[in-house]
């Protein structure tokens, strides 16, 4: 029994990152109605700055704050330089695009900090109060950052005039427009937010799985994973999906499989939810006539 | 007057170029021949890719599970059963065929940005689904199956270099590759090709007129496969050596890459990419071991903004061009 | 009484084509004027022109200034609401949330809410569908909720582009009634694009008939309506 709770709080532990990293998929799926392939490799990118501002001798809540700034910028300007011109542009064009944003910055973790593997401290210590019976510090410390997070973002979307606005020039440009909302910077603001998550998501990776370019990868997958599950344009579900994604990771490969074939599970899940559910578990079905 | 000179002069060029082909293997070292039998391999990977993304519009991130199918499909027959190397590519494109078919089925439900993402994890999930310690004894684990390269079938000497494996193996790749992409221009130009167009184009007009789009598209699916799947199968025979880390999601990316640099639903594109992705890591990784990722991304970027249809697109609108200058 | 709107020499084209060719015609503050014509003329590509939503040349003056050259959205902020056609409501998104992206660019929280309550005097119906999403609302519910969220900008011009398309007559009927009324008390200009044109000049005081993009004919629609001749040839009936 003891084993059994401790797979599924290790599992809810987990399931808080994937569902981070589900967060920021949904944030520009929710903006633009795309999915962002590179989301994984910003993420790790902007974890690497991070490493490098601590080196440096920054305090660790001081390089934080910076690089979730630095991020949400660099988000920012990636929608308005690269994506704004093929806004119009078919899917397949656009997804090649994010491929392609995918490598370089793969190849920039790689080129500004060397292939090797380096170790993140986390800012919550092995011996801190927060250690529980089931939690470690960093883990429960993890937890309550990402939950602040979503839960200002809840708040954003839902009651915020602009958080209305992103949604709606996320569903209908043209509709948008003709309310004079500024629909290009809608989905800047998207893209920088998803950035800026994407940063949290990696600087509470990087303590447990160890720092090098192709951290996010496998976590990508079960990001994926968690936002179908939950509902490709919802928030919540994401994080919802993320527990879900992360527990039966771990109960499945505990009890079931085995830990090896971990990435077929969440191939299996994200098949099965899109050929199956694809409004995922919590995702809105929108009429829509043909 | 003009179109005769023109006929002649495709004529001699063809002819030239087919000597050539043929001389090549002696002209270079061994290794340069390897080489070149990659970039033939990489080609017909790329036409399979080039038929779903491409002519039908499906896209797929995940083409390297399919190279990696056909690959170990006929690493374990030649390593375990010991079916000669020839006879291996055949079983390679039915079986593979036959897993794309089945994929074909739930990527109806998909489209866009899910049938990348879908495709994508399937790429993510093999390298781990081929290091499965339950299948090793089949695949030989983390390890992979090692291979011997295929004695020439007769002794041969040209410009004192001799038929080495290698070269034997160029002509053996020359002759499939040259046989895939006859296969494929006789499929694609006819209704057939006209029929994935469509598809591609105006699905719902395609059904209007009456073809049958889950079947289809599954067919198609399932020939992509088989066309990526013999190459994968080629690939192990002209590497003599598979492994699970030959086949991460890297290599989907690259047959993307290869797919976007030829042309989009473009035939001979395929080999551009082909030249393209087999030697352009080789000369970036001098530079640095991230260059060929980032050159690829640049580019990547840069073609969809400046050349969408790829360098034969590029290499169409300049012919077009000089045809249309008035003569003298 | 002032011009609210002047348009001169006004061009537009999608692409290559070109659909409007050196069209005129002005509008007067608080009128109702329709512009009539058969598919294709160029009635919504008009409407589109004034948004700047197609590629326009010439000259379009709102209340002194020019709006050629802007973006949409700088439109809209002059107090310009435009109901496309098909209604544009935002399917995925509640009636309320709808009615709140109305008011989005005025920013004045307390305002919004009052016209929102009188919004939901206007059209009982909606305020029922407050929570509801937007794409389950019928055909009549739907337009009455785009012409509900344009008001909620308070422009100073309406746009609506084919109101009558696609619904029942009786509903039809209800809304241009409701139309009329708000013309009269909110004082709302209005540009009013129909295909329906027997609709069209019993509300509108004036109108301007558009044939393959251009100005075929203008005068008020009392005169029209009774130029016989004229009926039978431009409007079919």
């Amino acid at each position: 029994m003891e084993a059994l709770l401790y797979q599924i709080f290790s599992g809810l532990a987990n399931g808080i990152i994937y569902g981070s990293v589900a967060l920021a998929l949904v944030m520009i799926y929710q903006a633009t109605h795309h999915i962002n392939f590179a989301q994984g490799e910003m993420a790790t990118f902007s974890t690497f700055i991070a490493w490098w501002l601590i080196q440096s001798g920054w305090p660790y809540w001081g390089a934080f704050f910076f690089t979730v700034a630095v991020s949400f910028a660099g988000g920012l300007l990636v929608q308005r330089i690269i994506l704004r011109p093929i806004e119009k542009a078919p899917v397949m064009t656009n997804v090649i695009v994010f491929i392609g944003l995918l490598l370089i910055f793969n190849a920039f973790s790689g080129w500004f900090f060397d292939h090797t593997i380096k170790s993140f401290d986390s800012p919550f210590p092995k011996d801190s109060a927060l250690t529980t019976k089931y939690f470690s510090a960093h883990q429960f410390g993890s937890a309550g950052v990402l939950l602040l997070v979503l839960l200002a973002l809840f708040a954003f979307f839902k009651f915020t005039p602009i958080g209305l606005a992103m949604r709606a020039a996320a569903q209908n440009p043209d509709s948008a427009r003709l309310v004079g909302i500024r629909v290009s910077w809608m989905l800047g603001l998207g893209w920088g937010l998803a950035a800026a998550i994407g940063a949290i998501a990696g600087m509470m990776v990087a303590p447990i799985v160890f720092l090098d370019p192709n951290m996010m990868a496998g976590i990508l997958l079960y990001g994926f994973a968690a936002a179908l599950l939950g509902g490709i344009d919802n928030p919540l579900g994401a994080v919802i999906g993320g527990f879900i994604v992360g527990v039966l990771e771990n109960l499945l490969g505990a009890y079931v499989i085995g830990t090896e074939l971990k990435l077929t599970v969440a191939l299996v899940l994200i098949v099965a939810t899109l050929t199956l559910k694809p409004a995922g578990l919590f995702g809105k079905k929108v009429v829509v006539r043909v | 007057m003009s179109k005769s000179i023109d006929r002649k002069w495709v004529w001699i060029g063809s002819a030239l170029l087919v000597v050539a082909l043929l001389v090549l293997p002696f002209l270079v070292k061994n290794y340069r021949v390897f080489q070149f039998n990659l970039v033939l391999v990489y080609a017909v990977a790329i036409l399979g890719l080039n038929i779903l993304t491409g002519f039908n519009g499906q896209f797929s991130l995940g083409h390297g599970a399919f190279y990696a199918f056909g690959a170990y499909t006929a690493a374990i027959l030649m390593s375990l059963y010991h079916v000669p190397y020839w006879a291996t590519l055949p079983v390679a494109f039915v079986f593979c065929f036959a897993f794309g078919f089945l994929v074909g089925f739930p990527a109806l439900r998909l489209a866009g940005h899910f049938l990348a993402l879908a495709t994508f994890a399937l790429a993510l999930a093999v390298p781990q689904l081929l290091k499965y310690k339950k299948i090793e004894g089949l695949t030989g684990g983390v390890q992979g199956i090692v291979l011997s390269k295929p004695e020439p079938p007769f002794s041969f000497s040209l410009f004192d270099q001799p038929l080495s494996p290698d070269r034997w193996l160029y002509f053996f790749t020359l002759f499939v590759t040259a046989l895939m992409f006859l296969f494929a221009w006789n499929l694609l130009r006819g209704r057939v090709g006209r029929a994935l167009v469509a598809i591609r184009d105006h699905p719902i007009a395609a059904t209007a007129m009456g073809i049958n789009l889950p079947v289809f598209k599954s067919l198609t699916f399932g020939t992509s496969a088989g066309f990526t799947g013999l190459a994968g199968a080629l690939g192990a025979i002209v590497v003599a050596f598979v492994s699970p880390d030959s086949f991460t999601v890297q290599l989907s990316i690259f047959l993307l890459v290869g797919v976007v640099v030829g042309g989009l639903a473009s035939i001979p594109g395929a080999i551009f990419g082909g030249i393209f992705i087999q030697f352009v890591p080789n000369i970036a990784d001098e530079i640095s071991k991230s260059a060929p990722a980032a050159i690829y991304g640049v580019l990547l970027i840069g073609l969809m903004y400046l050349l969408p249809t790829g360098v034969m697109g590029g290499l169409q609108r300049l012919w077009m061009k000089l045809r249309a200058r008035p003569a003298g | 009484m002032s011009k609210l709107l002047e348009v001169n020499k006004l061009c537009a084209s999608y692409g290559a084509t070109q659909v409007l060719y050196d069209v005129d015609f002005s509008l007067e503050a608080g009128h109702i004027t329709a512009i009539l014509g058969a598919n294709g003329a160029g009635k919504t590509t008009t409407l589109r022109a004034l948004c700047q939503v197609v590629k326009t040349s010439g000259s379009v003056v709102l209340d002194g200034t020019q709006v050629v050259g802007k973006s949409t959205e700088s439109v809209v902020r002059m107090g310009v609401a435009h109901v496309p056609d098909g209604r544009g409501t935002f399917t995925g998104l509640s009636v309320e949330e709808n009615l709140r992206l109305g008011a989005y660019v005025r920013g004045n929280k307390a305002e919004m809410m009052e016209d929102m309550e009188r919004m939901f005097t206007r059209f009982p119906i909606l305020k029922q569908r407050r929570h509801q999403q937007a794409g389950t609302l019928s055909g009549g519910e739907q337009q009455m909720l785009a012409i509900s969220r344009a008001l909620m900008l308070r422009p100073k011009l309406l746009l609506l582009d084919e109101p009558s398309f696609g619904l029942a007559p009786l509903i039809v009927a209800e809304i241009f009634r409701i139309m009329r009324t708000i013309n009269k008390e909110d004082r709302v200009s209005m540009l009013l694009v129909e295909q329906n044109a027997s609709l069209a000049l019993d509300l509108a005081d004036h109108a301007y008939l558009l044939e393959t993009g251009r100005v075929a004919l203008s005068g008020p629609s009392d005169t029209i309506k009774n130029d016989e001749s004229v009926r039978r040839a431009y409007l079919g009936y």
